[in-house]
């Protein structure tokens, strides 16, 4: 849930990072850590197993500036994708105000993408949060590997899997390269921030 | 999405002061479990980084939770980390928010538990009125 400071003036905001094993999300934070290098105070946390796989989650703060003349604070956390992690995950989901899923453009992944967005969303009822209420993004990730003639699913095909019912914004990408990882970010930040104003008012 | 007034604040911020940092507490600081932190008070002494220990103040007092519940536990009432100079102790202030505090050798475990369960009956007071 989002955090309203009245006394230091500032908007603390979670946004998390969530989909299949491998998919990309510690690499989204890791290029928006090495973007925003300036505006990022602190070191990104992230606690990992030695094969560098997320264990419980990462974490980076990300200042974005005055609205209102509010500094808002955005916290992006990643959850661990391993499917005997969903416990895990269910925990980063607390108070979370809003979510990109990073699905896997490979075909091999095509069913993984399917089983961890249908469990995002039982994950959220367990918060009472509905998926189709809250602010999401979906990024479909990988498309570099293209060019190195691995089989990828259409961007078509990804939107009949994960994006008929929920109908939200959508981006092809790679975090490798970096391509659409700030317009996924910026989008979601935007969205997220919308929300909060209707909740306000 | 919630919001404490500013007098709110003030009130919880005297009540760190003058019933934990008197004591020798070398930071106090209450978290939502979210990981937001909603106050913060310290000696001046520490320098760390609390956006980060929040978030992972978070992170640990909801998987001790989930542990609880898995053993058939409500919750772990109390947990407590010692070092050698710093010690961490949290407790829960309501089902949300929690009370974290960061003391040396000089402050007596029993102790802190007695004033921390005192400041958490004023925080409750504050939140109710
Ligand atoms: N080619 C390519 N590889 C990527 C891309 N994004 C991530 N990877 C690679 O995929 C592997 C897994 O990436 P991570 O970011 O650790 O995946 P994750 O989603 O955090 O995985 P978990 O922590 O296990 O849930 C790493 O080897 C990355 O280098 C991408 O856009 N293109
Ligand atoms: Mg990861």
């Amino acid at each position: 849930m989002g955090f309203i400071n009245v006394k230091k003036k500032e908007v603390q905001i979670k946004i998390v990072y969530y989909g299949p094993g491998r998919g990309g999300k510690t690499t989204n934070l890791d290029y928006i850590n090495k973007k925003y290098k300036q505006r990022i105070k602190t070191e990104m946390v992230s606690i990992k197993t030695h094969g560098d796989r997320t264990l419980f989650f990462d974490f980076l703060p990300v200042d974005i500036g005055k609205i209102h003349g509010f500094d808002i604070k955005i916290q992006l956390y990643t959850v661990p994708g391993q499917v005997k992690y969903n416990a895990t995950r269910k925990l980063v989901l607390k108070g979370v105000d809003g979510l990109v899923y990073v699905a896997d453009l490979q075909q091999e992944r095509r069913d993984s993408n399917i089983k961890a967005l249908e469990q995002m969303r039982e994950n959220l009822i367990s918060h009472n949060k509905d998926i189709l209420k809250i602010p999401l993004v979906l990024q479909y990730n990988k498309i570099d590997l293209k060019d190195e003639g691995v089989p990828l699913l259409t961007f078509q095909e990804m939107e009949q899997d994960l994006n008929q019912e929920l109908k939200v914004p959508s981006f092809v990408g790679s975090a490798i390269t970096g391509e659409n990882v700030v317009v996924t970010l910026k989008k979601i930040i935007s969205m997220t921030l919308i929300s909060f104003r209707k909740e306000l008012q | 999405m919630y919001d404490v007034s500013l007098e709110q604040l003030e009130e919880i911020d005297a009540i760190l002061k003058n019933d934990l940092l008197t004591i020798g507490v070398h930071c106090t600081i209450i978290i939502d479990i979210a990981g937001n932190t909603i106050a913060q008070i310290d000696d001046g002494r520490s320098s760390f980084d609390v956006t980060s220990f929040a978030a992972l103040a978070a992170g640990n007092f909801a998987a001790v939770d989930a542990m609880a519940q898995l053993v058939g536990e409500q919750q772990f009432s109390l947990h407590f980390h010692r070092g050698e100079h710093e010690s961490i102790h949290f407790s829960k202030i309501n089902d949300e928010i929690l009370l974290v505090c960061i003391f040396g050798q000089d402050v007596s475990l029993g102790f802190l538990r007695l004033k921390t369960d005192e400041v958490i009956g004023k925080i409750k007071k504050i939140w109710a009125g």
